[in-house]
């Protein structure tokens, strides 16, 4: 009888990811059973002891699994979930969870929810809130299929109160079969504070004209010590790596402090911003739509309010 | 070399936000009057790429598939103005409302029934549900490798390069075919058919096939995940716009409304 909640764990730089403990949390409120844990990996196993709050960490280390591949890591979840037998399956929406989760879930011959932001146990069924139809819309769907596999998206569950950690069980795996092989992989951070993790964020929109009026974007989010953002027509238009990309397609961001210079507000750019606690918009147009989620606005030009703005924040700072 | 595209008809997503309304009894989008159905943003690049692999290697020929209603020979038609040479539309009853396992269950379906396919590419999710999902689904019912959120792709000697796009990084994997790769944004925008290629289109072959046609039955379409509820979240606008005669003014208000908030 399939009992328990299974959340995939991930490992950066050694460290636990965040997302780990997001998962956790979530499992633990579902109230769906005991809460254990996948590790998969090369030379993974030590971690298993930083991940508190679960019963049991199973673990699938394997050479084959040190760069992620979809089959490699698809065959080992898979394997674990055999093992384990749980009735829902947490992974996180990142680089790893969105790729793998489908593929897991069609192994276990069950259905996935993407992307999720809420979820609960409703008559021993999951049910799960998402996103769709590029933000505007949010769709409640239910399992007819178990176990239920389901992605959370990044900051949107409270993360678990530490814990003890689990009892560890090796979980046999079959490397062969891996038909695809990483070749290469160029890392493409931008420089300062990472975008995900910024109390501030100040993001430029297709309205700037031009890569060169980022200038004053760069100025403000070094003055308040945050990131700069972009929206995904300036990232389409070469003006700004993609890295810096923000919206449903590009980085999910939950800042203290979002201010949206010329930018438009279309629901896929929302998508990405949403979860700031705080959103200034800076934009000519008084219908823009990012007004909207604003909590604060100017209607102008940027270019007389964003030199006017960073004037005043200096002011402000310097008198403090 | 044989490349199957499979496009997604959805209601126009490029519309204002304002305008995006759901009927929630029926939980179904209501599109403004008079805005046609398009193709999904990624499926389009997704023929774009397939039109980019036959450009480089020369004898490729791509095939349009779409499953959904009649209009969505509209989508497989500007498929093949884009350069496709041939289409195939999947229309039944027992066609609509399928979950992404069931609508990958009827295009895997399709596909094999086409045989001989190399590659199948699809956008890596559709903007209507932005799931992110059949292309894989796709893959594991060809048990077939698959590469998602490619930036660019190349075909050699039975193998697929892709470069893929990470939030923080880009990774360049190799898989044999046959596979399935889904499109990223970042390959760039589907060229646009010139007069000449769309009346050309017109005359390229356009099979409809139907549940029976492809030998797929109801129970393997039952549905594993259900939508209980479709509807536009609530927003409060409760904006507070700056007030000033000159952007100084509106400026200087805002830095102190954001001192005030503790949020500078």
């Amino acid at each position: 009888m399939p009992n328990g909640v299974l959340i995939l764990a991930e490992i950066a730089d050694g460290e636990v990811a965040p997302i780990t403990g997001e998962l956790i949390g979530a499992a633990q409120r579902l109230g769906a059973g005991p809460v254990s844990a996948m590790l998969i990996g090369s030379g993974v196993e030590a971690a298993a002891s930083k991940i508190g709050g679960v019963a049991t960490t199973y673990v699938v280390d394997d050479p084959a699994l040190a760069q992620y591949t979809n089959d490699g890591y698809a065959k080992a979840a898979e394997a674990v979930a055999k093992q384990a037998d749980p009735a829902v399956v947490l992974l996180g929406q990142t680089n790893i969870g969105r790729d793998l989760a489908p593929a897991l879930a069609y192994k276990l011959g069950t259905a996935v929810a993407m992307d999720t932001i809420a979820m609960e146990m409703k008559e021993g069924k999951l049910h799960t809130t998402r996103p769709a139809y590029g933000g505007n819309a949010r769709a409640v769907n239910a399992f007819s299929a178990s176990p239920a596999v389901a992605t959370v998206r990044p900051k949107s569950q409270d993360a678990a109160a530490g814990g003890a950690a689990g009892a560890v069980e090796k979980v046999a795996f079959d490397a062969s079969g891996i038909r695809s092989k990483v070749i290469d992989r160029k890392v493409a951070t931008a420089e300062g504070v990472r975008l995900e993790d910024a109390d501030v964020v100040v993001t430029g929109g297709r309205g700037l004209g031009g890569p060169e009026n980022f200038n004053v974007i760069e100025e403000l989010a070094h003055l308040l010590g945050g990131a700069v953002g972009a929206s995904r027509a300036v990232a389409d238009l070469g003006w700004r790596p993609v890295a810096e990309q923000v919206g449903l397609t590009g980085k999910v961001v939950s800042p203290t402090l979002y201010i949206a210079v010329a930018v438009s507000g279309a629901s896929q750019h929302m998508a990405g911003c949403s979860g700031s606690k705080n959103i200034v918009a800076i934009n000519k147009d008084p219908d823009a739509n990012i007004f909207k989620a604003a909590r604060f606005g100017i209607v102008g030009d940027f270019k007389n309010v964003m030199p006017a703005l960073i004037e005043a924040v200096k002011k402000v700072k310097a008198e403090r | 070399m044989h490349i199957v595209v499979c496009v997604k008809q959805v209601p126009d997503w490029d519309i204002p936000p304002a305008s995006f309304k759901v009927d929630e009894a029926t939980r179904r989008v209501v599109p403004p009057p008079g805005v046609a159905p398009v193709p999904s943003q990624f499926d389009a690049i997704a023929v774009e790429a397939a039109m980019r692999i036959k450009d480089a290697t020369g004898d490729a020929k791509v095939t349009i598939m779409s499953m959904g209603s009649t209009t969505a020979r509209d989508v497989i038609k500007h498929g093949l103005a884009m350069g496709g040479d041939e289409g195939v539309l999947l229309v039944d009853d027992a066609f609509t409302d399928l979950d992404s396992n069931g609508t990958a269950t009827v295009l895997s379906t399709a596909i094999r029934k086409l045989g001989d396919v190399d590659l199948v590419l699809t956008g890596r999710q559709a903007v209507d549900w932005d799931l992110g999902v059949t292309g894989t689904l796709i893959a594991e019912m060809l048990d077939a490798p698959v590469v998602t959120f490619a930036r660019s792709i190349t075909v050699n000697d039975g193998k697929v390069t892709v470069e893929r796009v990470l939030p923080d990084a880009f990774e360049t994997v190799e898989a044999p075919l046959p596979a399935v790769v889904t499109v990223s944004n970042e390959l760039g925008e589907p060229r646009y058919p010139k007069l000449q290629q769309i009346m050309a289109a017109a005359k390229k072959q356009v099979n409809t096939w139907s549940a029976g046609d492809i030998g797929v039955d109801a129970t393997a379409l039952a549905p594993r995940l259900t939508l209980e509820a479709l509807f536009v979240p609530q927003v409060d606008s409760k904006v507070e716009i700056m007030q000033g005669d000159t952007p100084d003014e509106q400026a200087a208000n805002l830095a102190k409304r954001l001192h005030e908030a503790k949020l500078i």
